[in-house]
């Protein structure tokens, strides 16, 4: 653990001493709940249209298939049509790409960007490393499953899938928001334990709180 | 005019028609953009889908009391601004409660938002959040200068400080305008306004690609729904003073839409032509450029 991050005491301006401790301190412990639908099943099935038709993207490149997403901004696929758009902070996004392989240092920061979500939240593993490893399938640090770290609601296979591939992802995606299968960010609360179990079985300097809200 | 109970449902139609056609506007302004670029763009309901998903979202999390406060304060701003205008002249329907604000409580809402945005935004402890409020203020309050001596030079003018009285006088013919009869304070504020709307060469506060989005880096869900809506009143009920001070107001709603559109488009061509500027350029910029003319209309007048 980082020295910053460990349990000390401290002298205040005015001489008084007190202890602090990072991690209880500075973040809040409290593990994710899950998050139920709404009371009409009508009101839900129009928020999850809107949720299907309003993608946010995670601006965040993970591998080497984010530089298939830059061109869907692009006149050439313009993915704007489709109401997907960029967000620069896990805040105001609601779907994560995890754009090709995974390193393990990668992993922890996506961790803390997905975790910073709010429900409902979606990922998509884009290219083969995300489903088997791909071409990293016997690397010492990057991981193989991208599902036993965090619920993929979809994939896209390939190696690198092409532009063209995404947009036809996004169109399924937006299947599965519309008939309310996209929960992932639940499924993530109900199996805390398991997940948190297999990402601190790969990373080894885990200097984090269990849960980033 | 005296106060009424009528009014408020009113009152709530003006912010009703105003909050779609804002909608509807940003969003055709933002297909225009595309078109340039030979994208198709958004759809045209595309603000309205994003608006609820965020008021939709199941979870959000809090940093304080202000963190909760400062989109209240901000949509304030905006409602408030919208409600003590009169948006049609001449309309007992749609003349809101200006008989019971004037010009100084316009000031005073134009800023309003942007305080309680700066300690809402402050409480949420993101440094991009700290940084792009340090540059917001600092600039808003250099474009609100030429503002206020412009509405100073309009209120010598036509010796009041009612906005209905100014857009009465201003009745009878388009040589009758404010751009017509004063056109420097209408110059100076017309610079101000350009540094208000957010957009390129002053949107540096904002500035998705260096600090990523600015003061609502932490704001999600309803949080954000609520500003997103006072993105879309405030512009508008800040463009419904100018037209009424300046352009003579609207005496029907295809009037208002076409010179609000236009008074928008003014602040939008400026933007795709010049690049971004950096906060001490800009505030440089409104000293030299804007004030001046201010003072000068002050002079003149």
């Amino acid at each position: 653990m980082k020295e910053e991050l460990e349990k000390r005491i401290v002298k205040g301006p005015d001489g008084v001493e007190f202890e602090v401790e990072p991690l209880q301190d500075y973040y809040c412990q409290e593990a994710p709940t899950v998050m139920p639908a709404a009371y009409s099943k009508i009101v839900e099935g129009f928020f999850n249209w809107a949720r299907s038709e309003s993608l946010w993207i995670l601006g965040f490149g993970t591998g080497c298939g984010a530089i298939e997403m830059r061109p869907l901004m692009t006149p050439r696929f313009d993915a704007y049509r489709y109401g997907v758009q960029w967000r620069p902070t896990p805040r105001q996004s609601n779907l994560f790409i995890i754009s090709g392989y995974l390193s393990v240092k990668t992993l922890k920061r996506v961790i803390r960007s997905y975790e910073q979500m709010q429900n409902p939240k979606y990922v998509i593993g884009l290219g083969s490393c995300t489903i088997n490893g791909g071409m990293y399938w016997d690397s010492y640090n990057t991981i193989k499953r991208l599902d036993q770290y965090l619920p993929v609601d979809l994939y896209i296979t390939g190696c690198m899938p092409r532009p063209e591939a995404l947009l036809a992802g996004f169109v399924d995606l937006k299947k599965l928001i519309r008939s309310g299968k996209a929960e992932g960010a639940n499924e993530y609360a109900e199996n805390f334990e398991w997940y948190k179990a297999n990402q601190k079985k790969v990373i080894n300097d885990w200097d984090m709180p269990d849960y980033n809200w | 005019m005296q106060f009424e109970w009528i009014q408020i449902p009113y009152a709530l139609l003006t912010l009703f028609i105003v909050l779609n056609f804002g909608l509807i506007m940003n969003a055709f302004v933002a297909k225009i953009g595309a078109r340039v670029g030979r994208r198709h763009g958004i759809p045209i309901y595309q603000n309205y889908l994003d608006l609820i998903k965020n008021y939709g979202l199941r979870s959000s999390i809090t940093h304080g009391m202000m963190f909760y406060l400062g989109p209240v304060f901000r949509l304030t701003g905006g409602v408030g601004l919208i409600m003590f205008v009169p948006t049609i002249y001449g309309s007992l329907m749609f003349s809101n409660f200006s008989f019971s604000g004037d010009l100084i409580l316009a000031l005073y809402f134009i800023f309003f938002g942007t305080l309680g945005m700066a300690l809402g935004a402050g409480e949420s402890g993101h440094p991009h959040a700290a940084i792009g409020i340090s540059r917001g203020l600092s600039q808003v309050t250099m474009a609100e200068l030429p503002l206020a001596l412009a509405i100073f030079s309009i209120a010598l003018q036509y010796q009041t400080l009612s906005v209905t009285e100014i857009v009465a006088a201003q009745q009878g013919g388009i040589q009758n305008w404010t751009l017509f009869t004063n056109p420097l304070a209408v110059a100076a504020a017309m610079l101000s306004f350009l540094g208000s709307v957010m957009r390129p060469p002053f949107d540096v506060v904002l500035a998705p690609q260096e600090i990523p989005i600015g003061p609502p880096t932490e704001y999600h869900s309803s949080y954000l729904a609520l500003m997103q809506t006072n993105r879309v009143i405030y512009p508008i009920a800040k463009m419904v003073i100018f037209m009424n001070l300046f352009y003579g107001g609207a005496d029907n709603w295809l009037v208002f839409f076409l010179k609000i559109f236009l008074i928008y488009m003014f602040a939008v061509f400026v933007g795709v032509v010049f690049p971004r500027f950096r906060v001490e350029q800009s505030i440089r910029w409104f000293l030299i450029w804007a004030v001046p003319i201010g003072v000068l209309a002050v002079v003149l007048v």
